[in-house]
């Protein structure tokens, strides 16, 4: 009998449910690349995951691991609170802008200050998802929302904020670090990137940050192809692609 | 003295080392197997850089720790002769430290003790150890603290930053007790006309 | 047993709380607490705990969310208006039913209000606080020894009901020192509570999830009633005798005309008003709530068929009142006293008020 070798299968620390994701949606593919890496780095029973409040509150569906689900914003005090019991866990959060840069910024800042041993995955698509489109702190000047209707007005409601740029200025942490999911060229780096911020946890090194720009067909209004094109065009502009701080030389070994 | 319960305020300048004063003499009657308890100034009393603090002694458990008319003032400083004065129950006892508060026209119906606690202490070799002069002297009227207990109790009240002090904070104790036993605190008309069957 | 010693109250929740095996701590700084976070802040690294000063209350209680995920014994601690900060958290915590003691050394409000002792928290520690259907455990010493043995058993009723345990204190007893003695250490083992997340035993279904969101409204409605089940069978233990020596304190009601009513440092104070009224002629008896939540109502119902009128006194324009007719549910007149702002009531107006309610002309 003939036996094929399986070349693609489903991460191992990743479970059957389908994605609730919309189509095009950038969410399942960093999702599998966040499994693989776990399953790579032999750490997928080891993971807890915390889910923000956002479009991936339910990111617990689609793993095998340990899950929090934290309020709005609050995702990085509660990751300090299950790391600092479980050091030998790998301890990670997944946020959107909303919940990283608006509402929990102090949460964000002082969690990558105090340099807590933990990972944080920070979607940056300009937009709230999940409440229906409304302007993100990272909503590039211009861009219309449900509530930036005209167009966002900086003279209004200031300009994006670059949290990897931000974040890198602080002291502790080891590994900062922007990329996009957009093109496979870009998917492999970011893979890489995600690869080295747990591998740095695993080696209790500090806090990593992977920011990555990601799209939303749906609230922007855009078919998939035509978000990822928008992406490049607009928003990388403004978050370019690229290591802001990287203390141990990761990225270059 | 009441045989059965004190209910002690001592006040004072911040600085003046009243709260530990009065932690002294709550450890003593603790050490003494007393029921006691001790509460700082605490909010709006603490207004105007006066420290203040409750101490109850007492042969029975103590129901309210809150003194509104106490058995003794222990004043360090003039306001806060100013501010119990008229509190102290009548028969009760108004102890001053008298290097910083003069003599003067006090209440007819309380027992004075003038203890010079500031000059004893600078006889010492520090100002700071006055509060020390005024708890031995208080010892001494006291029913309910162990003098003796107390001497070998003070050493482990200083803190391990303090060591140093140890010995003289237990010689302030030791002169004002001495002081009271040698009766040298008493004065002028009141002393007379107050002592009357306390 | 070892010797008493003379400790400050906040200190000896610090202390108690690592008997207790309590080993994480995070807080925010907020007077008249201060004690508690400084003393936990030098004892907890002595046993290898963490004690971690948060950005905020908010951030402070997220990261209890977190260690009590984790399978901890953890803590926070707070005044007023931080109290309200942390509500977000409590509520996630209540629905999450995760084990946590929150103490609150309640001082003068509403908004910034003033440093000084005060009970104007009761409605926000008993009803909930923060949002959704859900109840805190709430106990309320009254001296310095029960701070000790409250913040013991608050961990433990926090773990046996999977619930947060609420140590409402007023500024006095956190300032004030008495001779305490402390009970032996407990030890407490993470790996203890099968649910907590990074638990590495065999668990059943594979993995652990912390979480409060259900939206599918007939899970979110089961698991409603679930937490109501939960607090009923709270209820139930209480009203049985289960806590007896926490729910409730009772002195001198047997022939009492007139029951006096307050918790914390106040029913210290009506002891003694108890004590001065009795030498009056007067009969007046106390009842102490040990525990607000639940209520101990029947202690309340039981002596309105006794007694002829209760008098409550708090340090607030009356809250715990409300209970408290609740209990004696119209059979007897309930009248109240208060005093606010930080002002304690001194024995000598509470016991005229008694006078004024016994002798009315």
């Amino acid at each position: 009998m003939m036996t094929m070798e399986q070349v693609f299968a489903r991460p191992k620390s990743m479970s059957k449910t389908p994605f609730h994701y919309c189509p095009g949606c950038d969410h399942g593919v960093v999702h599998r690349l966040v499994g693989e890496c776990l399953d790579e780095l032999e750490v997928g029973d080891k993971a807890i995951g915390v889910a923000p409040v956002g479009c991936s509150v339910f990111a617990y569906d689609y793993f095998n691991f340990d899950f929090n689900q934290a309020a709005h914003g609050r995702a990085p005090a509660v990751a300090t609170g299950i790391k600092r019991v479980r050091p030998d866990r790998i301890v990670f959060t997944y946020q959107g802008d909303g919940d990283l840069a608006a509402i929990g910024t102090a949460e964000i800042v002082h969690a990558a200050n105090r340099g807590e041993k933990i990972t944080v995955i920070f979607i940056n698509n300009a937009i709230y998802g999940m409440t229906g489109g409304q302007m993100a702190p990272t909503t590039l000047v211009g861009m219309k929302t449900a509530t930036s209707p005209y167009g966002r007005d900086a003279q209004l409601c200031g300009n994006p904020i670059k949290v990897s740029e931000m974040l890198a200025t602080l002291e502790a942490p080891v590994y900062v670090t922007r990329v996009a999911v957009n093109t496979p060229a870009n998917l492999m780096k970011a893979k890489k990137a995600l690869k080295n911020a747990f591998r740095l946890q695993k080696e209790g090194k500090g806090f990593t940050f992977v920011e990555v720009v990601s799209i939303c067909p749906t609230n922007w209004g855009k078919s998939p192809t035509d978000a990822h094109q928008w992406l490049a065009e607009k928003m990388l502009p403004v978050f370019p692609l690229g290591t802001y701080k990287d203390t141990l030389g990761v990225d270059k070994s | 003295m009441s045989a059965e319960v004190e209910r002690i305020i001592l006040a004072g300048f911040g600085g003046q080392g009243i709260l530990f004063l009065g932690k002294v003499l709550a450890e003593a009657g603790m050490r003494n197997g007393k029921h006691v308890s001790w509460i700082p100034s605490y909010g709006p009393e603490m207004r105007g850089g006066t420290a203040n603090c409750t101490v109850i002694i007492s042969e029975h458990p103590i129901a309210s720790p809150l003194v509104t008319v106490p058995d003794t003032v222990i004043a360090m400083n003039r306001p806060s002769v100013a501010k119990f004065n008229v509190r102290i129950k009548a028969g009760g006892m108004l102890m001053y430290n008298s290097s910083l508060i003069e003599r003067q026209e006090f209440r007819d119906d309380i027992r004075l003790v003038e203890i010079p606690a500031s000059e004893i202490a600078d006889e010492l070799g520090n100002a700071r150890v006055a509060n020390l002069v005024m708890a031995g002297a208080y010892a001494k009227f006291s029913k309910l603290i162990d003098y003796d207990e107390m001497v070998k109790a003070l050493p482990q009240l200083i803190p391990a930053s303090k060591k140093e002090l140890a010995e003289i904070n237990l010689a302030a104790f030791e002169r004002g007790y001495q002081f009271v036993k040698e009766k040298k605190y008493m004065f002028g008309r009141y002393v007379y006309s107050v002592f009357k069957g306390i | 047993m070892a010797d008493k010693v003379l400790m400050k109250g906040n200190e000896v929740i610090g202390e108690a709380a690592v008997l207790a095996g309590c080993r994480y701590y995070f807080g925010y700084p907020i007077t008249p607490q201060s004690e508690l976070p400084a003393y936990l802040a030098r004892r907890l690294p002595e046993v290898e705990g963490v004690f971690l000063q948060a950005e905020s209350e908010v951030a402070a209680i997220n990261m209890v969310y977190g260690a009590a995920s984790a399978g901890a014994r953890v803590m926070t601690s707070s005044s007023s208006p931080g109290v309200s900060l942390k509500q977000e958290g409590l509520s996630y915590i209540a629905g999450a039913e995760m084990p946590c003691v929150v103490v609150n050394v309640v001082r003068g409000g509403p908004g910034l209000g003033n440093i000084s002792p005060a009970q104007s928290d009761y409605w926000q520690a008993t009803r909930g606080g923060g949002h959704g259907d859900y109840r805190t455990l709430v106990l309320a010493p009254n001296s310095v020894q029960e701070m000790a043995d409250m913040t013991i058993a608050a961990f433990e009723l926090a773990d046996r009901f999977r619930n947060p345990v609420l140590l409402l204190v007023d500024g006095i007893l956190g300032q004030m020192m008495e001779p305490v003695q402390l009970p032996a250490p407990t030890t407490y083992d993470i790996n203890q509570k099968p649910w907590a997340l990074g638990n590495p035993n065999p668990r059943k279904g594979g993995r652990n999830l912390c979480s409060t969101i259900f939206l599918d409204v007939e899970q979110l409605e089961e698991h409603n009633w679930h937490l109501y089940q939960k607090y009923q069978v709270v209820t139930d233990e209480f009203a049985k005798g289960a806590y007896k020596h926490l729910a409730v304190e009772t002195h001198a009601v047997d022939d009492a005309e007139i029951v006096l009513v307050g918790y914390g440092i106040i029913s210290r104070i009506l002891k003694t008003v108890v004590e001065k009224a009795r030498k009056r002629g007067i009969k007046a008896g106390l009842v102490r709530p040990k525990t607000l939540w639940p209520f101990p109502s029947q202690v309340l119902a039981d002596l309105a068929a006794k007694t002829k009128q209760f008098l409550v006194v708090e340090m607030s324009c009356g809250q715990m009142v409300e209970d408290v007719k609740l209990a004696v549910d119209g059979k007897k007149p309930v009248f109240f006293f208060g005093r606010t702002g930080g002002t304690v009531p001194s024995d000598f107006e509470i016991l005229n008020e008694v006078d004024k309610l016994v002798r009315p002309d």
